[in-house]
Order: structure tokens, then C-alpha cells, then sequence
């Protein structure tokens, strides 16, 4: 007699204990690193900004799955991460309703109305950066560091728009920001720039914790940083070859960009080969954008274009297909006698 | 030397509840089904009509068709009943029903054809076929079949002691307790394909396997040597372990011998030897019956054809209702439903798991972490493949090399989103294979 209380299902019958919200927890743990450093900095102010925004992508996917009575993905913490990266791209001076918008845009319009995660095509944090540069007030001026000063800016209340020059807007007039600020700086973070973008030690270490939980292979970041490193050392603007690459890699969003933006899951590559062409793709545009665009700074505008080719490039880098010698010549390596 | 396959997975082995139990013999049952279906191939016709007394290891079914293997009554007795039973494959398929008379007579057929060495080719081959023996690793596909279709192209032979599957034992067991059953099939098999040489494949998690089997190697060697290979799934599947052992890569749709390779699980290797020197066709099986809702999990010695009911009631029957039953491995093991299925040929291990093994996901949704990619011993995209299956692209499927999938389930193993990357290639090709009947004809 069959017995209806036992389930049949399709093999295989185990699961790996990792899912989607264990991976999404470990991004969060990660991108606790620079979160920490921001406060620092920038005080409270940098977690009140993270807060709204987190709240508010956590708050969008749930209302937009609910009002489309779809089961609720709150649970797998990608709307979390989400509102991490969105506020670590905003400067921390922005009023709280900027990172409300952003998420909207971010959650509703990139994210869900595209089918949701694993499904989008862009970067939904980058896409919302780039939605808010309408609001350039706000967008492009970015408060001084002020080391473990708690209330450095007003936890309430509009923030006045002190802008300091960031290093990168040094490079993009050809000079190396050296007097201003030295590279010790730019590797603790101790300059002006979006809230998660400034300390390049801490988003390296969370990009080490992401390759030690094998949540990220270090392909994307390092072909990444590495095509920007070779170009800015092959090409710099008539500076000390080495500083000049130096300054180039540590400002701006670009390890931001390579570490977490670049990496991420929906709108990267899954064959090797094809992460390896998107970071050196992301590297050539950055720079490129960088010497010759309108903006200071390209890193966004790079991920988003190579974010677009990602399905074609997966298409070209189909890996070897097993039985088939990479050349006619190789067949029967390994060394087969008949 | 061995040349690693890429991708694969680690999942837990959980082993440890049967490795260290040597192999028990399970009485036969008061009735065995043996279904005319036990193999890859052509299905058997009975010889026997129902009411008629048959011996042990007497002839009962056979085919014509050079892809198949005869049946052999696994107790002696009478034929209750010819008619579909059903199948641990699913349905119903017609199966030959013995009534146990408990006495064991053998048929005089039984006996020693002598030494692999006094034996020709033709003649291990024949012993082969009429012992009605197929790959004992799961597959079932007909030993003598493989032989022919590789005379004079092998160059390697492999054993493969791999075990990759958790909780499956039955093999590791067959390697440290009849070692020399092993090297005597062995040896006609080198016989057969003319050769010096053979290479015995175990995964590193059974250090004792390898170290019995090299103790019975002799001094010489032989020509024959054992080979850790890296724990790790799928390294038993034959086309990694051909690449693990050899370098070599057998093209799509191709068979082993295209690369000169052949390759027999440990156990098939002592069931030749069994049928050579002692005459017994395949009359039973190990099977190593484990996990979660298992009293008092064990490796048995089952006679073919004992309901999968006496076989659980052997290890003091269930510590709680199952939630789901297995047969093979958790991998690629075909789920239960009817205990009243028998253990046939393929039977390695029964499972019973008394929860879902992993955390389930209501949802499924791939997040495209490409987990799978890196996972797939085939180098497939199964991200891709699954989403094209998904809007019913068979064509982008197949340009995707859907056939190359071996359905491992190492992919599905990992996917974070839970996604049921297997079952939707299953359906993919099943399509596929419809469509070109119809183009066909
Ligand atoms: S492992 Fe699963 S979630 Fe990840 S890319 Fe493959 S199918 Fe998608
Ligand atoms: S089941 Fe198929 S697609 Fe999935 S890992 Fe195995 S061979 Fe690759």
C-alpha cells in the first residue's frame, strides 16, 4: 500500500546549510565595518542616516509584496543590504527624506518592478545614487571628518551644507591632494565623501570577511582595483607615477564600488571568466570616466554600464565544455596510448 | 597522480552510523518480487509460469536484446504470481512473485566454472552475462554490455570504491571485508581487456578501505594500485572519476571507452569473482539502510527482491513515522512512497529521514550567487538553464548543454534560494527527448 504520509520528491534530498538569508547576514556583517568608521567621523548622525535608509527599503519591499499579495521576502535581508549600500553612497548631511526617495527608487522601481532580487539588472543602490543626483545640493556637498566627535552634526534638523573639497575633486584637476590630505588619510577614512565610501582599510577588511565566508570570490574586486591601478600607474597626470596611483585607487567610491557594489550577486557575472572581464570592464570605464567625463567621479556610472552587458557576458565566457580540448593539439593529454 | 575534476561539493558524510558495522545477512523473506525490470536495458521475459517450483539461482527471466541481464530466483520455491507489482522506480512493472519454501535448495547450475586463469575471454564474458550481473554502484547498467562495448580500447581500468554519496556504506564495507573477492574479479577482468594494469579508486574518508586493500595487493603489486582520490561529490560519477584517474575528459554523449577507460564499482568487481569461482548468479545485494527515522542503522546482506518493508523491520523498524524514504543516496536516491516496493539490483542503501534534511524555502528564488556555476562537475550554468527551462526556451537549454547535465544534484545542493534546479533539467530534457520523437518520425 502506498503510504501518503511519506513525501516524493525530486532528488537531490539535502540541502547545504547556507541560504540566501544567511548570505545576506554576512553582507551586513561586513559592511559593519565602515559603518563602524563613519560614526567615528562623522558621528551619530552617519547611523540615523543608515537607519532611515535601511527602514525604509525594509519598509517598500514589504508594502510592495503585500499590496501585490506576494509571499513577503523581508526575511532574506536583501532590502537590509540594500539600504546599507544606499546610505553609505550618500554624503551624511543629506535631510532624512533623500535616502527615503532612494529607496523608493532603489526597493520599488529598480528592485521589485523588475521582478525582485535576482531578477534586477542594475545595481539597485547604485541607480538610486544616480536618481538622486537630481537633488545636487544635497548630493555633492560632503561634511568634514571630525574624529570621535559624537554630535558633529545635528542628529535633527537641516544640516548646513559645509562642503569640503574631496580628494578626488584634487585628481580631477590634475593635482595630488597631498597638503590637504595624506594617504594615511585616505586609507583610515579621515576624509570628506559619502558616508560608507571614505575608509578604504575597513571596506578592504569587509571585503576579506566576504572572501573568507565564500559569500564573494576576489575576482571582481581585484581585476577591478587592479585595471584601475594599472591604467592611473601607466597614465598618471603628471605626478609621481606611484602617488598618483595611490591617490586614484584610495578616493573616491571605488573601493566601495569593487568590493560590494560590483560584487553584487544579481547584476554581476557567474562564470569566471566573465567576472574577471566585468571587474577589468568596470576598471577601464572608471578611469575613463574619471580623465575624460563631465564628473569627478565614475564609479557608479561604470558599475551601472557594465551591470547592462552582464547576461552577454556570461554568454561569451561559457566555460570549456567538459569532454572538449580547449585545442585540437591537447587531445588525449594525460597521456592515453591508443 | 590524480588530475582533480572541478567543481563538486562537501556535503555531510554521516557515515559514521554504519562504516564500523560489518555486513549482516538478512534472512530471506517468506516472499520475494522480482521485477522483470531490474536494470538499464531491455526488460526480461519470465521464463517461469506461476505454480511452477524453481530452485535457487535458477533462470527465471531473461531477454534477448544485447542490452540487458537475466533475473535469477533469489530463494527456492513457488511462483505465486507473474503481474505488475510495483516498481522502487515508480509504477508498476511486472515482476515475478516467489513463495520462500525456506529450504534454500540450489539449483545444480551452481557451480564453480573453475579459476579466472583457466577461462578465456569469451567465456568470463559468458559467466558475466549468464550471472545476470550489472553496475552495483546505482546505475544498473549490464556488466557484459559495458565489457563489449570496450574490447579493445580500454587501456585503464578503474574500480570504483569512490562512495561519493553520503551515508552509503555498502561498498566501503564489501572493500574492508572481502578485499580479495575484489582483486579475484579484478584479475578477470584484466584477463578480459588483455591488460597489466588496473587502479582501484577510493575516496580518502575511507583510509582503512585503502589500507586492507593495498594489504592484499600482492607483494608485486601486480599491476594493479589503489588510489586516494579527494572526498568529494560527485568523484564516484564515472566521468570525473575517468578524469580523476586518467586526465581525461569522455566527450558529450560518448561512451568511457572513447577514452580508452572502463569502469567498475567495487562491488560488481566481487560479484565477478563470486560468479566465476563459485557459479552463483546475482542473487543478493549490500545495502546499507541509515539515517534519521533508523533505529539501529546497518549494512545487510539482502536477498533481491525482499519488500523494502522487511528490510527497515531488520534494523528494529522505524524510530518515528518517516517523513521521507530513499533509495540510493540523498543526492541522486529515488524518494519512496510503497514499502512494498522490493530491493532490486541498484539498491546501495535505503534512507529514511524523519524531517526535511535543510532548512526549506517557501519560495524558492535564485538570487544569481552563481553558487551553482561553481559547483557544477559539468561546467554547465544551471542559473541559466534553469531560467530558460523555466519560460520553456528548449532551444537556449540545449545550446546551454543541457544533455551534458549527469543530474548530480550538486547544484541543487548548494543553491541558497533552494531553487529545484535538478527536477526542472529532468523536465527540460524529458521535453527535449519528446520533441525529437516527434521530429523523428
Ligand atoms: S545557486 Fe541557486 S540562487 Fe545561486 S545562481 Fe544558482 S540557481 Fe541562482
Ligand atoms: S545536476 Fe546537472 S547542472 Fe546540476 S551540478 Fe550536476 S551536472 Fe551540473
Amino acid at each position: 500500500m502506498p503510504d501518503t504520509r511519506l513525501v516524493v520528491s525530486s532528488s537531490p534530498h539535502i540541502r547545504a546549510e547556507e541560504d540566501t538569508h544567511s548570505i545576506m547576514l554576512d553582507v551586513c556583517i561586513a559592511l559593519a565595518f565602515p559603518l563602524v568608521i563613519a560614526v567615528y567621523f562623522f558621528g551619530l548622525r552617519a547611523l540615523t542616516v543608515t537607519a532611515v535608509s535601511v527602514a525604509a527599503c525594509v519598509f517598500f519591499e514589504w508594502a510592495y509584496r503585500k499590496l501585490l499579495k506576494k509571499p513577503s521576502s523581508v526575511r532574506d535581508l536583501s532590502a537590509v543590504v540594500t539600504g546599507l549600500l544606499l546610505s553609505f553612497n550618500l554624503p551624511v548631511s543629506v535631510p532624512y527624506w533623500l535616502p527615503v526617495v532612494g529607496a523608493f527608487v532603489a526597493v520599488v522601481v529598480v528592485k521589485q518592478l523588475y521582478g525582485g532580487i535576482g531578477k534586477i539588472f542594475l545595481n539597485p543602490a547604485l541607480a538610486a545614487r544616480v536618481f538622486l543626483f537630481s537633488f545636487p545640493v544635497w548630493m555633492t556637498s560632503f561634511p568634514k571628518p571630525q574624529p570621535g566627535q559624537w554630535n558633529a552634526l545635528p542628529l535633527w534638523g537641516a544640516v548646513d551644507a559645509v562642503s569640503a573639497a574631496t580628494p578626488l575633486s584634487f585628481l580631477k584637476h590634475g593635482a595630488l591632494p597631498a597638503d590637504t590630505y595624506n594617504l594615511q588619510d585616505l586609507v583610515l577614512g579621515q576624509i570628506p565623501g559619502s558616508l560608507g565610501e571614505v575608509s578604504a582599510l575597513m571596506l578592504l577588511l569587509g571585503g576579506v570577511y566576504l572572501v573568507v565566508r565564500r559569500v564573494i570570490t576576489p575576482r571582481i574586486p581585484v581585476a577591478y582595483l587592479g585595471t584601475v591601478a594599472a591604467l592611473t600607474f601607466l597614465f598618471p597626470k603628471g605626478n609621481v607615477a606611484l602617488d598618483w596611483m595611490l591617490y586614484e585607487v584610495l578616493s573616491g567610491g571605488l573601493v566601495l564600488g569593487a568590493v560590494f557594489m560590483a560584487t553584487d550577486y544579481a547584476t554581476s557575472p557567474v562564470t569566471k571568466r566573465g567576472q574577471w572581464i566585468f571587474g577589468v570592464g568596470c576598471g577601464l570605464l572608471t578611469v575613463f570616466i574619471r580623465y575624460f567625463g563631465a564628473y569627478p567621479e565614475g564609479v557608479s556610472y561604470a558599475i551601472l554600464v557594465m551591470n547592462a552587458c552582464v547576461w552577454l557576458i556570461d554568454k561569451i565566457s561559457l566555460p570549456r565544455r567538459f569532454g572538449i580540448p580547449r585545442l585540437a593539439r591537447f587531445i588525449r593529454k594525460g597521456g592515453g596510448k591508443a | 597522480m590524480t588530475f582533480p575534476f572541478q567543481g563538486g561539493v562537501h556535503p555531510e558524510g554521516h557515515k559514521d552510523a554504519t562504516q564500523q558495522k560489518p555486513i549482516e545477512l538478512l534472512p530471506p523473506p517468506a516472499q520475494v518480487v522480482l521485477p522483470v525490470s531490474m536494470h538499464i536495458g531491455a526488460p526480461c521475459e519470465p521464463l517461469v509460469k506461476v505454480g511452477q517450483h524453481v530452485l535457487l539461482g535458477e533462470k527465471i527471466a531473461m531477454s534477448a536484446s544485447p542490452v540487458s541481464a537475466p533475473i535469477h530466483a533469489s530463494v527456492s520455491g513457488t511462483v505465486a504470481a507473474v503481474e505488475p507489482r510495483p516498481h522502487p522506480n515508480g509504477g508498476r512493472v511486472p515482476a515475478i512473485v516467489l513463495e520462500n519454501d525456506g529450504a534454500d535448495t540450489p539449483h545444480p547450475d551452481i557451480r564453480p566454472f573453475g579459476s579466472a586463469e583457466a577461462l578465456t575471454a569469451e567465456d568470463l564474458i559468458a559467466v558475466i552475462r549468464e550471472a545476470g550481473l550489472v553496475g552495483l554502484g546505482g546505475a544498473a547498467f549490464p556488466t557484459h554490455t559495458k565489457i563489449a562495448s570496450g574490447l579493445g580500447k580500454i587501456d585503464t581500468l578503474i574500480v570504483n570504491g569512490a562512495e561519493c554519496e553520503p551515508y552509503i556504506t555498502s561498498d566501503h564495507r564489501v572493500m574492508l571485508e572481502t578485499p580479495e573477492e575484489i582483486l579475484g574479479g579484478l584479475r578477470a577482468l584484466m584477463k578480459i581487456y588483455g591488460l597489466e594494469s588496473a587502479v582501484i579508486a577510493v575516496e580518502t574518508n575511507k583510509p582503512d578501505a585503502v589500507e586492507t586493500l593495498r594489504r592484499t595487493l600482492p607483494k608485486r603489486g601486480g599491476g594493479v594500485r589503489v588510489a586516494p582520490l579527494a572526498t568529494r561529490y560527485p568523484q564516484g560519477a564515472e566521468k570525473q572519476l575517468i578524469r580523476a584517474v586518467t586526465g581525461r575528459e569522455v566527450p558529450p554523449g560518448a561512451l568511457p571507452a572513447a577514452v580508452g577507460a572502463a569502469v567498475f564499482n567495487v562491488d560488481t568487481v566481487a560479484s565477478i569473482h563470486r560468479a566465476v569461482t563459485a557459479g552463483t548468479p546475482l542473487l543478493r545485494r549490500v545495502v546499507t539502510v541509515s539515517g534519521s527515522a533508523v533505529s539501529n542503522p546497518k549494512n545487510l546482506s539482502v536477498r533481491l527482491g525482499t519488500p523494502l518493508r522487511a528490510v527497515f523491520e531488520a534494523t528494529g523498524g522505524f524510530r518515528e513515522q518517516p517523513f521521507k524514504i530513499i533509495m540510493g543516496g540523498p543526492m541522486m536516491g529515488v524518494a519512496q512512497h510503497n514499502l512494498d516496493a522490493p530491493v532490486i539490483k541498484g539498491t546501495n542503501a535505503l534512507l529514511a529521514f524523519s524531517r526535511e534534511e535543510g532548512k526549506p524555502e517557501k519560495e524558492p528564488v535564485c538570487i544569481r550567487c552563481g553558487r551553482c556555476v561553481s559547483a557544477c562537475p559539468m561546467r554547465l550554468l544551471p542559473v541559466y538553464l534553469y531560467h530558460y527551462e523555466q519560460k520553456n526556451m528548449l532551444a537556449e537549454c540545449e545550446r546551454m548543454r543541457i544533455s551534458d547535465c549527469i543530474e548530480c544534484g550538486s547544484c541543487a545542493y548548494i543553491c541558497p534560494g533552494r531553487l529545484h534546479l535538478v527536477h526542472s533539467f529532468r523536465t527540460a530534457k524529458q521535453k527535449l527527448r519528446e520533441a525529437q520523437k516527434r521530429g523523428g518520425n
